[in-house]
Parts: structure tokens; sequence; C-alpha cells
């Protein structure tokens, strides 16, 4: 009822006020480059969902949505590139969509009061919103998925890992080694015991990798991989008979560019998620009826309904809906990055608002606040299907480990705020 | 057999087929480093063209399309029908050999007689272009490969498993090869020796062998450079298109299979810029070295992932002792 006041509010207000400018939201894409067959899907459905909402509801509170899209092609320079050329233009939130681009951004973003929203990737320890006042990474970061999936394989194994093997294959890289200390805490915790096995960018070549899991024989293995490393882990996992149910990559790894290459062999491969697969929500009727058959879809459209179509989405969705939270906060439906920010901060996702949305279950609830910009970390398990080529979801939203997570978050959090003079608190 | 010694001999055998696909890459380099002095940076992109244009025809996915699409406002992107594998490599050699024309035709026969360091960069730019153009001509979608070598059919079905069997059998540890590793290492060891009675008994392997000598001389004795320049850029795309199938078949067939020149770079430091013979033994020996060491120091010692840099230390070593590689060709300058 608040929600609908608020609107209501946004939208009085709207009426007696002049002409305002586009909401901007830049869009560090990239569409070229080793990399484009993630980038492409991704941007396409962050782009897809603010011209749906300027096509069905005239935008947002009112005021159209406006996407500046820059590209990246995965560099870190060309990414500070893009966001020194898009700032300028009124920008509310940026998503880097590359954990080195967010680094870098990270205390330019703070200095420039424009919040950044680092969904699944990035600094984890941005959790602390008490730290790092302008970085969001809800709704689940790296350490919520290392956790995610220990407590996958613990209802699985009727809540016992001991005795058990767990093998981490990733990318050698800032990235791929996030979960480590989280596993080592974990491996600690339950008693399994816990493998490293790195793979060098670009990770086309992987036998090494892979002959020692075939040595050394662990029950599980979990991928933090990206690009072709993916690929061809799949590949070398079918290749040497690791069984696929007892594979699970993060949800950088868990797309459909992953796994077709491997046809069926890949048939049962898991991956985490934090958000829905598949295109059976009332959200993609719109999508096709005000973008695609309009003949203004970002891109082809025949990436609908992919897992990082989805996820473009579902960053677009809770960007648009954090700015709905800033305009009723503000009262005024023009707001500035500053407001954009306490939008973000304010952030609360019910059922009921994704069901209202055209996306129920679409993802999990939960709410940010200055505590704890990262969210509940609540995360899901998808597995993929050869046959009809398609990622289910085949376990809820759960809880992770937060008793163990959260130390971490706030040792290193802390670690960069004596590092960077920063004095923590709320503001 | 003790189990460490079995891991051994299995590393071992894999480095050997590891290096048979780092060489594929390498001769392309050595094909045309060797006849016109230019040091090809394209090769990984030429692997990367060759094999999207092969799915593409394969698929009959219209070329283009996109573009088409966004021009005229249609909606076409396939032609419907499918390509057998065969006459689908049959096309791309085609458009390879197209390829090797156009290249010669608008870039390298205006560049005759310049020194190698703008025809290096030539050939960047060559690279930066042909990435473009195969985005633009076939999209960046991973797209997977499906010709008989990679699906088993060319052999017979689980003979890796044939080989684990027999080997556990006979020693007490069944040793793994990929059936793709087998098929890489039947077709590079058919290519080199194709390669080489090319070189030794046909009139053009002949005047290539010439060119490659002494330009000058060739020319006087009637030998045309364009056409030997093309001749060689095409069977360049020939061997890029089969090491892409190689590795595409392991990844799908998507932009990062132009990184694979990287892996030839220190094959070609070690085995030489001018030697056929040296890109395959150079790959070998980068193949097992570097996965040798992985094993027995790089994962227990080091933290794993030595690969990337061992290969190139190899190499630089080698450098150290003997400049212009295993097979190379001594330099001698007279002044």
């Amino acid at each position: 009822m608040k929600y609908k006041l608020g609107t209501l509010a946004v939208a009085g207000l709207m009426a007696a006020s002049p002409v305002m400018a586009d909401l901007v939201f830049p869009s560090l894409s990239y569409r070229t480059g080793p990399y484009a067959a993630g980038g492409i899907p991704f941007a396409d459905g962050y782009a897809d969902y603010f011209t749906m909402l300027n096509a069905r509801d005239g935008g947002i509170g009112g005021v159209m949505a406006k996407v500046i899209e820059c590209e990246t092609g995965y560099n870190t320079e060309k990414g500070v590139e893009c966001y020194e050329s898009t700032k300028g233009e009124g920008a509310l939130v940026y998503q880097p969509l590359s954990t080195g681009i967010t680094y870098q951004l990270i205390p330019k973003t703070t200095a420039d009061n424009i919040p950044m929203h680092t969904m699944g990737y990035g600094r984890t320890s941005a959790a602390n919103g008490k730290v790092f006042s302008h970085t969001f990474n809800y709704p689940a970061n790296y350490w919520n998925g290392a956790s995610g999936a220990i407590n996958y394989l613990l209802s699985e194994n009727g809540g016992d890992l001991k005795g058990k093997k767990v093998a981490l294959v990733y990318h050698n890289s800032a990235y791929g080694k996030e979960p480590i200390r989280t596993l080592q805490e974990l491996s600690a915790k339950h008693g399994f015991e816990f493998k490293e096995v790195p793979v060098d960018h670009p990770g086309q070549e992987q036998k090494s990798q892979w002959l020692q899991i075939r040595r050394d024989k662990p029950d599980y293995v979990i991928m933090y991989g990206w690009g072709v490393m993916n690929q061809v882990a799949v590949q070398e996992a079918a290749n040497i008979r690791f069984p696929m149910e007892n594979f699970i990559g993060i949800w950088w790894s868990g797309s459909e560019n992953d796994v077709l290459a491997a046809g069926d062999k890949a048939d049962g491969y898991k991956a985490l998620t934090f958000h829905g697969v598949g295109d059976d929500f009332p959200v993609f009727d719109d999508i096709q009826k005000h973008v695609v058959d309009a003949g203004n879809a970002a891109g082809a459209g025949d990436q609908i309904g992919t897992v990082l179509y989805n996820r473009g989405l579902y960053a677009a969705m809770l960007a648009a809906e954090a700015a709905k939270t800033a305009q009723e906060i503000h009262g005024t439906a023009d707001i500035t990055p500053a407001m954009m920010r306490d939008g973000m901060e304010n952030l609360e996702i019910t059922e009921e608002k994704m069901a209202g949305l055209g996306m129920p279950n679409f993802g999990p609830s939960f709410s940010v606040s200055c505590d704890n910009h990262g969210g509940p970390g609540l995360i899901g398990m998808t597995q993929w299907d050869a046959t009809a080529k398609e990622w289910k979801l085949i376990s809820e939203f759960s809880e992770t480990d937060m008793s163990v997570i959260q130390p971490l978050i706030d040792a290193d959090s802390g670690a960069y705020a004596s590092e960077n003079n920063i004095e923590a608190g709320c503001k | 057999m003790p189990e460490q010694l079995a891991f051994t001999i299995e590393v071992f055998l894999n480095g050997l087929m590891a290096g048979v696909l780092y060489a594929l890459v390498a001769l392309g380099f050595v094909l045309i480093y060797k006849a016109s002095g230019i040091f090809n940076y394209a090769q990984g992109v030429m692997a990367l063209f060759a094999a999207m244009t092969l799915v593409g025809i394969q698929n009959g996915q219209v070329p283009f399309s996109h573009l088409i699409n966004a021009i005229l406002g249609t909606d076409v992107h396939h032609f419907g029908w499918h390509v057998h594998s065969a006459i689908a490599i049959v096309f791309t050699v085609a458009v390879m050999v197209l390829l090797a024309v156009c290249v010669q035709r608008f870039v390298f026969r205006h560049l005759v007689g310049q020194e190698p360091i703008i025809l290096f960069m030539a050939t960047i730019g060559l690279a930066y272009f042909l990435e473009g153009v195969a985005d633009l001509m076939w999209g960046s979608e991973i797209k997977s490969l499906n010709v008989c070598a990679t699906e088993g059919a060319c052999l017979p079905q689980g003979l890796n498993m044939w080989i684990d069997e027999t080997t556990y059998n006979a020693f007490g540890y069944g040793f793994f090869i990929d059936n793709l590793d087998i098929v890489a290492s039947i077709v590079a060891i058919i290519l080199v020796v194709g390669l080489v009675m090319f070189a030794q008994y046909t009139k053009q392997g002949r005047a290539m062998r010439a060119v490659a000598d002494d330009h000058q001389a060739a020319l006087s004795v009637g030998v045309s450079l364009n056409f030997i320049w093309i001749l060689v850029w095409s069977l360049a795309g020939f061997v890029a298109l089969v090491a892409g199938i190689m590795w595409g078949a392991k990844s799908g067939v998507q932009f990062s299979l132009s990184l694979i020149a990287l892996k030839a770079l220190p094959v070609l430091m070690l085995g030489g810029f001018t030697s056929i013979p040296g890109a395959i033994v150079g790959g070998l020996i980068i193949g097992v070295g570097e996965k040798l060491f992985e094993f027995l120091i790089g994962a227990p010692f080091l933290g794993g992932a030595t690969e990337n840099w061992f290969a190139y230390m190899l190499a630089l070593l080698f450098l150290v002792f003997r400049p212009q590689g295993l097979f190379g060709e001594k330099i001698i300058e007279r002044v």
C-alpha cells in the first residue's frame, strides 16, 4: 500500500512538473572481443527491459529511461574511459560487468557520488556498506556462491561432507581466487578435503588440470571459470568421464555458451544462480510485445530467455526498482545519482513486487541496508538438460553460511578502510 | 608399475598430444615466414576465421545476416540447409584461397621490398580487420563444431576407453588419451608429410622453396612472386583451418580461438621460424616440457598454473643458446 501511495505521489508530482531530463542508465557492455558471446545477451537484456518500461509504462515514475551503451571489450582501461565519458550525462548507476573495471571504479564512483552495482561479481567485501558507501553487490557475491555450493553438497550428502574431496578449478586471476578463503574455512568447518586447481588465462588448454583431477578423484568439482575456460573444462570433464552431476560452476560458468559446445556430454552439469532461468515468466510477453515485435530490441531478439539475457534483465529490473524507491524517498521523479544511491540502499524486493513486475520467483526476496549492500546471499542451483537444451532451476533460493562469510567480509573491508583512510559508518 | 611412474608416463603422453596441437598452429607461421620473411600476426585470427566460415557454411548461415537485416529491414539468418562436413571444408578452403588472393593483391603487393617491421605491422592490421569481418559475417556467439573427427566417427568409438582398458590390463594403470588428440596427431602427421612432399616433389613447391631461399634469384628464373605468395598464404589458410577445427572442437568455435597463436610463439622460438620439422619437434618439446613441469614441480611446489610462463621460459633458454631455434637456419650476413 505504501509502495502504491508513493507511486501515486510521484505520478502527481510528475503531472505538475516541467519537462524533465531522461533517467540515464549507462551500460558498459562488451559486444566485441573474446567475451562477446557473454556480453551481448547481458547488454540486450539490460537495454530491452528499459525499452519495455518506456513503451509500456512511459518510463520510470513518468520519466523516460535512457540507456547509454559504451563498449569496453571487457578491457579495464576502456571500461574506465567509458565511465569518464558517460558520467557527465547524468548517469544514475553503473554496472561495470567486469571485476577489473569494478576495482578501478570503486574510488572514482565514491568520489563522484555515483552508485555502482556489481551483481554477482566485483569486490565481494563491498557488501559492507559502511566502508563501500557507493558500491552495491546484492543479491549475491562470490563467497555466497562458494557457500551455496557447499550447502547444496551438504544437502545431497545428508548434511555430512566428512571424508569427501572437493576440488576447485579456477581461473587463475583475482576473480577465480575469490572463493578460496571461504572454501578453506568451510572445509575446516565441515571436514571435507579441499584441493585447488588453477587454470591459466585464457584456459584453452587444461589437460594437466584434468589429469590431476582424474588422478586425485575428487567427489565434487566446483568451477570459477570465465570465457573459453568454461567450455574447455566441461569438455575435459566429460572426456575423463567425471560425473557431470558432481560438477558445479559458479554463475559465470553456467550459461548456454558454456555447455552447448560439449553437446550431450554436458548433460547434468550444474551451476549456481541468483536469478531465474528460462522464458516462462509474464515479463517476457511484454518484452516480446513492446520491444521485439515493435522492432526495438537491442539485439536480434534471439537471446531472450537465455541465462545471460535474464541476468541483464534482472540487473535492469533491480536498477529500475531502486530508481522508483529513490523517487519515493525524495518525492521527485527527476532523481540525481546521490538520490539513486539512497534508493539502492533502501531497496526492498519482495515476492509480491516481483509478481507484479511479471517476474514471480525470478529471484530471491531481499532488502538492502547501509550495513549490508550485498543482500542476504540466497543461492539457487540450476542443471543443464542437454536434450531439451535448457537450464532448469532444481532448488529453492537458499541461505548461505553467513557465520563464515560475514567475518571474511568484515576483515577484508576493514583492511580496505584502513588502507584508504575510510571512516566506516552510515551516511 | 609404480603409480607415480604411471602418472608421469600419462602426463608425458598427453604432453606429446598437446604439443601436436601447438605445432598445428605454428606450422602456419612457418610457411609464411619461410617463403616471405613475414611474421604473420594474423595466423591465430585466420584459424578463427576459417573455423567460423566452416561452421557457418555447415549450418547454412547467411553471411553478414545482421548487417543485411539492419540495412534492408529483412529477417534472414539461415538458408535452411545443412552442408556435409566434407563439402563445407572444400568451400572453406576456397574462401581461404580467396582471402589469400585478397591479402596479396590489396596488401602485400603494395609492400614488396618494405622493411620486415612494416610487413609485420600490416599483419597486425590484417588480424584486427579479419576479426571484425568474421564477427560481422558470422556473429559472435559460440558455435559447436561437428565434423567427423571431433565426434569420434573417424576413429572407432570409445578408442580412448579401449586404450584405458588395455593399458590397465597390461600395466595395472589405465592411461587416458583423448580421442580428439589421437585424431589431431594423425591429421598433423598427414599434413606435415603432405607439405614436405609438396615442397620437395612439385613444381610449385620447388618454386616456393626457391623464393624462400632468394627472392631475386627466383624472379630472375621466371618464378612469379605474386603466385608464390598467394600459394603460401593459401597453404597457411588451410593449416589455419585444420588448427581451427582441432581447437574449435575442444572449446566450440569462438573468438578466443584467435588466442591460440600465443601457444605457437614459444614453439616457433624453440623450433625456428623456417623449419616445418622444427615446428613439430618444437611443439612436442613445449607440450611435454610444460606438462611434466606442471606435474612434477608446478602443481606440488608452486601452486600450479605454470604452463604458460614455463613454455616461454623454456623457449627463452633455447633462444639464449641457439637464437635461430633448433632447426632454424643460421643467419650469416657477409659485409
